[in-house]
Formats: structure tokens, C-alpha cells, sequence
């Protein structure tokens, strides 16, 4: 009797998982599993004259994608965004910590205000960059009347101002992960530092650094990946001359109507993507 | 430094969290080799003593003396004391000899040196060749092990423990606090131990601190706090008492005439140097529960201080009978415990029958004055 009531229990346990999980996996398939699927398929198709796609099967998107003259764009994107997850480490790891250790009955209200830069389209803050940096821009006037410019300068269309915009939007990212792998370190673990002779650095790189290393690796993947694929920031802010992956991409979407060779640079960025993260799962793993 | 010399000097401690306050005015001394244990329910400022000790917690006033040195202000790891703590505290990115070097390194011991020391630290807790494990690997009872071998590793004044045998099973407990004792007793390391638990702090320490509200209650060796409990908290607390009130009645020179809650005269000796409030004045007195002697005919053996009782309720309990007395007919509902031996007889099941409860008079503790 009390076997098999388990038994029913159990079964509508099971049941009851998966109903909860049902609409999540109907999202992700057909949002994101079955649209990915149509794009690798889309990458072997054939672009036709004036973009009409024409499914015959092809591997010459892919024969044009190794093509050396993307290299340099592959370069430079790698560059933006090592260089903006490296910014965003740097900046987030000190405000993470304070977060986490200092900043006590402020906590929750610096947490909101870490999330401003998303209330509103990361467009509109784009645009708003553009008004501050540019040649007739706040920054420009501010160094002038204070003397330490005589010119305005260009800051805007340049590498800093994509660094800037990066920064700006994704240290959100960064500091999140930090700040929970932080929050997660018990405190005794650095009190027992301080109690066998560590002083508050020694304390900090022997036991508080380690134990927090899951923060920053998520922190800078959760920052590196979106960067990758970042066109909006360069478009606005970079200007033409530093055309990142993510332009090359919309590029082919947007205006050469070559709906396939995109498909294929998507899909070559997210092959890497996945590859990256596997081998670090892997490496992770074996520690 | 003279041998009997404080190693550690504490007090007056006040400490406040807020508005409440922790601690107030605790003064303690230790002395070298010496096993304290600061005993007390939770909450009573044990374990901020202890924090304070290690220099976690700064007081409000009073000083840290170290030997001879005044430590109020040193950071913790200026401090020559280690701490074993509650949850262990095992760093769990390093394996255990690294855990233990941990602390010989930031003393900057020589590599030689501590090569030496972590095998010698890892047999002193009885795990011999667990140099390479991973902390998460352990058991909870290798864990405290290894943040014992860690502590002692290198060689503090104080060693301060922080209730750390509280999460292990009682059978492991009873082991550990013998052994705890013993390498104690080895090292010739002062021991500052936290804990609730009274038995924990009879078996192992050379004297005991009663906290309680912030405040000592009363500094003394196990036997004399059992023996000689100077308050009705102390009293309960370790051991259990029946508490009663009484009257201070004029009488001998070294001896206590008290009228027992209005009812029951008795005259009991003092102990050497203990002072008697004046007559009329009303004292706290209490009684061991094992000492009192439960009889059901009128054959007390001379000398005992006699109570005419009636039996309420006894319990068999395996080693031991409780028996619940009513002692006071102006208190009926006072319940006076008794202890027999684990005697079945002993369980009487005739309820409301009169019987004798007595006592030997040096057991009858005269506690604090009541207001």
C-alpha cells in the first residue's frame, strides 16, 4: 500500500519536473535550437542573384570565410573584446569586492545602479555617447574650459571610443558573476588567514583571489562572448574604419543581401564560441 | 617570564553590538600550559571573548595582554595566538599539507623546516600520511583534525578553540576530548575552549570560566565549580540544582542557621572563607539532585539534615532514577529532584506517600544573596 503510494508520488513527481520544465524547453527549441539549425543550414545554401537563396548545396561561404582578408577582422575583434573583458576585470573586480565585503546597508541600492546602463536600449546610450564625445561634445567642452585641450579632438570614432561603449555596457556582466562568487566565500576562511599570520594582501591573493577564480572566469566569458558578437557599439561609436566581426556579420544581412556567407560566419563564431567553452569545461574539469 | 606568570590577561572586557551589550567586564587570566575552558549558554559573550582574543573584535574598553605585551590593538595576525574554528575554516583550494604549511609560511619558517613540521603536526592528530588529500575528501572529524594540526603547526603562545568539536557525533565527541587533552598536555600549550557543553568542559579543562549575560560567573577548577558553586546560575548550569530560598537565622561562627523556603530549618557549615549575609537577610541555596538521599521509612543514618517530603513522580531513566519531591507545604508546587541509582526498585508507584528526603549538610550550597 505505502509502496505503491510512493510509487504514484513519485511518478507525479516526475511528471510535475517536467511539466515545470516544458515551457523552457519549447522556448529554447524552437528559439534558439531550431533557428540555429536553420542558419548552419542556411550557410551551405547558395546566394542567388539580388539575394534569392537557392538550396543547393555549397561549401563555398565557407571557402570565402577563411579568405585572409578577414583575418585583420578577426584580429581586431579579438582585440576589442580581450582588451574591454581585461577593462571590465580590472574595474569590476575592485567594485565587486567592495559590493561584497564593504559596502553594507548600500549594497542593494549599488546593485540597482549597476543595472541602470540596461533600463534603457543600449541605443539610446549609444547616442548619448555620441553627444558626449563628440567634437562639439560635453567631454570636448569640459577639457577646453578647463584648459587641458586648446583643440576639441576626435574622441569619438575611435578604438577608445569602442572600448568605452564595451566597457559601459558589459560591466554589468562582468561584476554580477564576481560579486556572487565573492559573496559565496565564507568569511572564516579569511579570518583564519588573518588568524595563521596572513596580512589583508596576503589574505586577498592566498585565499580570497583563488576562491573566487569561478567569478572571474564566468564573469570574463559572460563578457568576451557578447563582445565577439558586438556590431551595435563599433557601428555607432567606431565608425567605418574599425569594422568588427559582428559588422562583417550584420554586413551580410543587412546590406550585401548574402543572407548564406553570413550564415556561415555565424556559424563558424559560434562553432569557436562552443569549442572555447568545451575546452575550458574540460581543462576545468580535470583540476 | 616566572612560570606562574599570566600568559594571557584579559579585562575588564565591555563590548556592546548596538545597543545590546555583549560583554560586561570580563577579566580572565591564563596561564601558560594552562587548559581554560569559558563555559556558557549561547549567547553569553564566550565566543566574543574568545574573537577578541584572536583580535577579531576590538572591546570597548578593557585590555588584551599577551605575554606581558598589551595586544588590544594588533591586528589578528600580529597576534601569537591560533584559532581552531567552529566549521573548521580548511582552505578548500589547498590540500591538507598545504593547509597546514599556511601559517609557517606567513611566519616565513624556512621550506626545511616545515617539510619537517607537517608530518610531525599530522601524526599529532593521528593522520599520518594525509599530506597530499584533498580538504574536500575528508570526513568531518579529519577536517577538525587537520585545522587542529594546522593551529599547532605553528607553535602559537594560545591556542583558542571555538566550540570545535560541536559538529561531530557524540561517540567521536567523547574520543576527541580526551585526545584533545592529551596533546594538550603534550605541547604544554595554553588552550582558550569555547563551549556549551558543561560535560565537555569537566572533562578536559584545568579551570573553568561560567559565563554568563556578559559577565564570569565564577573562575575555578572542574571540581570546585561542582563542589562550590558560588551562584544558583552556576549551580543549575553545571550539574543541575535544586534551588531554594532561604533566611539568614542568627547563629554560629563558621556555620549557617537559614530557615528553607519559610519552612525547614537547617544548620550547615561554611566553606573556609565564605561570608554569610547578615541574619534576615534571604540567600539562594541550592542542592545537588544526586545528593539527595530518598526514604521511605523513618531509618535516616545520623547526621543527615532530614526533609519530610511526598513522593510526586519518579522516573526510571536506565542508570539512574529521577524523582520528583514535594518538599515545602507553603510551596506545593515547588519540585525538589531527586537521583537514585539506577535501581528499578527504586520506581515506586504508589504516588503521594510520605517520604524522608536527606542530605548530608556540606551539600547544601549557600549561592548568591537574593535583593
Amino acid at each position: 500500500m505505502t509502496k505503491a503510494l510512493s510509487w504514484l508520488l513519485a511518478g507525479r513527481r516526475e511528471a510535475a519536473t517536467h511539466l515545470l520544465l516544458a515551457p523552457a524547453a519549447l522556448w529554447l527549441l524552437f528559439m534558439l535550437v531550431i533557428p540555429a539549425l536553420g542558419m548552419v543550414a542556411l550557410s551551405f545554401a547558395t546566394n542567388g542573384p539580388y539575394g534569392v537563396i537557392q538550396w543547393t548545396f555549397t561549401l563555398e561561404n565557407y571557402q570565402r570565410a577563411f579568405h585572409p582578408k578577414y583575418l585583420p577582422v578577426l584580429l581586431r575583434t579579438l582585440g576589442f573584446a580581450g582588451s574591454a573583458t581585461a577593462i571590465c576585470l580590472l574595474l569590476g573586480y575592485p567594485l565587486a569586492y567592495y559590493l561584497s565585503f564593504r559596502a553594507g546597508k548600500w549594497r542593494n541600492a549599488l546593485l540597482v545602479g549597476l543595472m541602470i546602463p540596461f533600463w534603457s536600449s543600449c541605443l539610446v546610450a549609444f547616442y548619448s555617447w555620441m553627444i558626449v564625445l563628440g567634437k562639439e561634445g560635453m567631454l570636448n567642452n569640459v577639457l577646453i574650459h578647463f584648459g587641458f585641450l586648446s583643440q576639441p579632438i576626435g574622441f569619438l570614432y575611435s578604438p577608445f571610443a569602442i572600448l568605452l561603449g564595451l566597457v559601459y555596457f558589459y560591466l554589468p556582466f562582468t561584476v554580477l558573476p564576481l560579486y556572487a562568487s565573492l559573496e559565496k566565500v565564507p568569511r572564516s576562511y579569511i579570518e583564519a588567514a588573518y588568524d595563521l599570520g596572513a596580512s589583508r594582501w596576503t589574505a586577498f591573493f592566498k585565499v580570497t583571489l583563488p576562491l573566487s577564480m569561478p567569478g572571474v572566469i564566468a564573469g570574463c566569458l559572460l563578457t568576451f562572448i557578447p563582445c565577439l558578437g558586438d556590431f551595435l557599439t563599433a557601428e555607432i561609436l567606431g565608425g567605418p574604419r574599425y569594422y568588427l566581426l559582428g559588422n562583417l556579420i550584420s554586413n551580410q544581412f543587412l546590406m550585401a543581401q548574402d543572407w548564406p556567407f553570413g550564415a556561415a560566419l555565424t556559424s563558424l563564431l559560434l562553432v569557436g564560441l562552443v569549442a572555447g567553452l568545451w575546452t575550458y569545461q574540460r581543462w576545468e574539469e580535470s583540476l | 617570564m616566572a612560570d606562574d606568570a599570566p600568559l594571557l590577561e584579559l579585562g575588564p572586557l565591555q563590548k556592546s553590538f548596538g545597543t545590546s551589550p555583549v560583554l560586561r567586564g570580563v577579566s580572565l587570566t591564563v596561564k601558560k600550559g594552562e587548559f581554560m575552558t569559558l563555559l556558557g549558554p549561547s549567547g553569553c559573550g564566550k565566543t566574543t571573548t574568545l574573537r577578541i582574543i584572536a583580535g577579531f573584535e576590538s572591546p570597548d574598553s578593557g585590555r588584551v595582554k599577551l605575554n606581558g605585551e598589551d595586544v588590544t590593538d594588533q591586528a589578528p595576525y600580529e597576534r601569537d595566538v591560533h584559532t581552531v574554528f567552529q566549521h573548521y575554516a580548511l582552505f578548500p583550494h589547498l590540500d591538507v599539507a598545504n593547509n597546514i604549511a599556511f601559517g609557517m609560511r606567513m611566519d616565513k619558517v624556512p621550506e626545511d623546516e616545515i617539510k619537517k613540521r607537517i608530518p610531525e603536526a599530522l601524526s599529532m592528530v593521528k593522520l599520518a600520511g594525509f599530506e597530499t588529500r584533498r580538504v574536500s575528501s575528508l570526513s568531518g572529524g579529519q577536517m577538525q583534525r587537520v585545522a587542529l594540526a594546522r593551529a599547532i603547526a605553528g607553535r602559537p603562545s594560545v591556542l583558542l578553540l571555538d566550540e570545535p568539536l560541536g559538529a561531530l557525533d557524540l561517540k567521536l565527541r567523547k574520543e576527541m576530548q580526551l585526545e584533545l587533552k592529551n596533546l594538550q598536555k603534550k605541547l604544554g600549550m595554553a588552550f582558550v575552549y569555547v563551549t556549551h557543553d558543561q560535560e565537555e568542559a569537566m572533562t578536559m579543562s584545568d579551570r573553568i570560566a561560567v559565563f554568563n549575560q556578559g559577565r564570569i560567573e565564577q573562575i575555578g577548577t572542574p571540581g570546585e565549580i561542582y563542589e562550590m558553586p558560588k551562584t544558583s546560575f552556576v549551580a543549575d548550569f553545571i550539574g543541575g540544582a535544586n534551588i531554594f530560598s532561604a533566611r539568614v537565622l542568627p547563629g554560629d561562627p563558621g556555620r549557617a542557621h537559614l530557615l528553607i523556603e519559610d519552612e525547614h530549618e537547617v544548620d550547615v557549615p561554611l566553606d573556609p572563607g565564605e561570608v554569610l549575609p547578615k541574619p534576615g537577610k534571604s540567600v539562594k541555596v541550592g542542592i545537588r539532585p544526586e545528593r539527595v538521599k530518598v526514604y521511605y521509612k523513618d531509618e535516616l543514618p545520623f547526621g543527615l539534615l532530614r526533609f519530610d517530603a511526598t513522593l510526586k513522580d519518579s522516573v526510571f531513566l536506565g542508570d539512574a532514577c529521577q524523582i520528583y519531591l514535594q518538599m515545602f507545604k507553603k510551596a506545593p508546587d515547588h519540585r525538589t529532584i531527586a537521583w537514585a541509582g539506577g535501581d528499578r526498585y527504586a520506581v515506586h508507584d504508589d504516588l503521594d506517600v510520605p517520604v524522608f528526603a536527606a542530605v548530608q549538610p556540606d551539600d547544601v550550597y549557600i549561592l548568591e544573596a537574593e535583593e
